[in-house]
């Protein structure tokens, strides 16, 4: 998890912000994917947010949802996954990689088991999509065990009480909210106030990132001007995968310029 | 944020396993239970609701002519008689005055068969609440009469087309809903499952079942029955009947889950025969998954019972051994609903015939005398169609 704060420092001396994008694992199949990551890092990615599919991803909009279902229909598993994790890895040395996923999936195999081979696969941090803080004693013990930051979400409910245990046991990053509702660019990011954001880091957390619903180059500005250290974007680039999937040059180079174009609001 | 009321998990089952955002509005739920459960206006207006609308208690019925075996009296508990046609009603009512309580308008629900989607259109038009109710396309195939049912009542119902485009579907598809309206919307959940503190809410407006129905064999027979038999999906109407019963140790507590094909098939519902363990909707308990943890779609006849978890206390009551959890197939299930509407005049629901089938099981082999008591937790107008045409494909018909 030292990816992240050596990404942190580097963004610090350079006075910008981090862009993160997020994808699923092997959508809309493991070979594509992995050139989709490829293209992710070219365009210039601080970090890489990828999921792992799942039958039931409850937090997410139907963008992400399709992601999962093209990507399980491609008979992509958690195996295959951390396949790609490690060519990634192998591709993009000092690029810190997270996972975001759902519990099912990390206690299939067990708990302690997930979080050996998605260290030795390369992986910087898991954040647990329908794990809440009152859950979330066991999967944090087993991440810091293997060296894993575990991350937490702080959404727009919060109260202090959460913030602090938040700040308190959050590494890596942390996974600011912009909204209420499940991911996706149909509903816009409702840009946080610069004074919630005060509030957060008042509890001196890791560095915020802010998703859900940040879809344009304008968004990304805002949230580092708003004091957030960087903004993650999934939904519009899986709905690029989504609609360009069966011309995958055509998809490449959109990517490489979403990334790129994002990574200059910074 | 303050701590939980109520404990969360059953032995090491159950949980709350939704995202942050889903935290404060569960936690605020828990808060509107445990003081209502305490208010004895709340207590009275529910008891009123359930009295003079809803039509309890519901009577306790020996069979004539059911039990296979002179030694075993069939007794059966009739949730069919219920206003709305199964045992759901009971616990809508309670969740919808919570919801007045809570300062909500706004309800969301899903639904499988369509018997929980019926029932939350009519508390919701009872106590001026709107609704959207999430179906799955599939489950709104074959449960036109239901569907029909909550439009009358006013409600909107959603088609889900996503995954399976059953029950597991709907919820998912209700969940999504629930994290972007909590602050407005109350989300009803239909059954004793998901997460805290739902399974204890459920189960706590359900237990009115076993409460009258132990008063009404202790005043019929003098004594406790020998097995209370109930089938289970998710498991409301099970844990409902139950949980009067589980502190008395001389009474056998059995559970039905739906077969489907065959449990060595994949095409079954029986989550808790599978002896697999995981998250699904929130909470921690018996799924049905792949060795990757995928979650599988289930299949059963009964469109209530086709769903790939259970609720967390029955796992626990499996694992304690307090209850035993049996399955019964398609086939025995449709014999079960064709013999009692025969034998009594009286037509299930598909849901029910499981514990029914059961029941007779258990009759056929006694080898002394025995009392049971079964849940007909539902009436099968709304499986006639699907029943007609599944009799007519096979050789012989009615």
């Amino acid at each position: 998890m030292q990816r992240y704060q050596q990404m942190f420092q580097r963004l610090n001396n350079e006075g910008r912000g981090a862009f993160v994008p997020f994808v699923t694992l092997g959508d809309p199949n493991p070979e594509l994917s992995f050139e989709i990551l490829k293209a992710l890092v070219d365009g210039g990615a601080d970090a890489l947010e990828l999921g792992i599919p799942f039958s039931d991803p409850i937090a997410d909009g139907p963008t992400i949802q399709n992601a999962n279902i093209r990507a399980l229909a491609a008979g992509v598993t958690p195996a295959v996954s951390f396949e790609l994790i490690e060519k990634i890895r192998a591709y993009a040395p000092a690029v810190p990689i997270g996972l975001l996923l759902y519990s099912n999936l990390v206690m299939a195999k067990g708990i302690t088991k997930f979080y050996e081979q998605a260290a030795a696969a390369g992986v910087d941090s898991v954040l647990i999509a329908d794990v809440p803080l009152h859950e979330s004693k066991l999967f944090r013990q087993a991440a810091m065990a293997q060296n894993i930051a575990p991350i937490y979400i702080v959404p727009p409910n919060v109260d202090d009480d959460d913030l602090r245990a938040i700040a308190s046991y959050g590494r890596g990053y942390t996974y600011l909210l912009s909204r209420a509702g499940v991911t996706g660019a149909e509903t816009k990011a409702a840009m946080p106030t610069s004074e919630l954001i005060a509030r957060i880091r008042a509890y001196n957390p890791a560095p915020p990132l802010l998703g859900f619903g940040i879809s344009a180059p304008e968004q990304v500005k805002d949230a580092i001007k708003n004091g957030a250290a960087g903004a993650i974007s999934g939904s519009a680039i899986v709905k690029l995968i989504e609609q360009h999937q069966h011309e995958p040059e055509l998809l490449l180079t959109k990517l490489r310029n979403f990334v790129s174009t994002m990574k200059a609001a910074t | 944020m303050s701590e939980l009321k109520l404990n969360p998990y059953f032995g090491e089952y159950g949980g709350m396993f939704v995202p942050q955002l889903l935290v404060p509005a569960l936690k605020q739920l828990e808060a509107a239970f445990v003081e209502a459960q305490q208010d004895p206006a709340f207590l009275a207006e529910f008891q009123q609701l359930l009295t003079e609308y809803a039509g309890r208690p519901t009577p306790l019925t020996l069979t004539r002519n059911l039990s296979p075996n002179p030694l075993v009296k069939i007794y059966l508990k009739r949730e069919d008689l219920l206003h709305g046609g199964a045992h759901k009603t009971n616990q809508v009512l309670g969740q919808a005055l919570l919801t007045k309580r809570m300062g909500k308008k706004e309800v969301i629900a899903e639904t499988g068969a369509g018997q929980h989607g019926v029932a939350t259109a009519l508390a919701c038009a009872l106590l001026g609440l709107k609704c959207r109710i999430y179906m799955g396309a599939k489950d709104i195939e074959r449960q036109q009469p239901n569907v029909f049912r909550m439009k009358l009542m006013g409600a909107t119902v959603i088609p889900v087309t996503a995954g399976s485009g059953t029950l597991k579907d709907a919820v998912n598809e209700a969940m999504r809903d629930w994290s972007a309206t909590y602050e407005t919307t109350h989300y009803m959940l239909g059954t004793a499952a998901g997460p805290h503190p739902f399974p204890t809410i459920v189960r706590d407006f359900q237990r009115m079942i076993g409460e009258e129905a132990k008063q009404q064999i202790l005043k019929a027979e003098g004594k406790l029955p020998d097995a209370v038999i109930a089938c289970v999906g998710g498991g409301s109407n099970a844990i409902g009947i139950f949980a009067d019963f589980i502190a008395e140790a001389g009474v056998k507590l059995i559970g039905v889950e739906p077969g489907g094909l065959g449990i060595n098939t994949h095409q079954h519902g029986a989550a808790l025969s599978t002896g697999s363990y995981g998250i699904l909707h929130g909470a921690y308990t018996a799924i049905m998954q792949t060795s990757d943890g995928q979650i599988e779609e289930s299949y059963s006849i009964s469109a209530g019972l086709d769903y790939p978890a259970v609720g967390p206390q029955h796992t626990y009551l499996q694992q304690s051994g307090r209850a035993q959890y049996v399955a019964i197939n398609d086939d025995e299930a449709l014999a079960a609903f064709q013999h009692l509407a025969k034998a009594e005049g009286i037509i299930p629901a598909l849901e029910s015939s499981h514990a029914v089938a059961q029941a007779l099981k258990i009759a056929a082999e006694a080898t002394e005398p025995m009392v049971l008591l079964v849940n007909l937790s539902g009436r099968g107008d709304k499986d006639l169609a699907h029943v007609h045409s599944v009799l007519a494909a096979q050789q012989g018909g009615v």
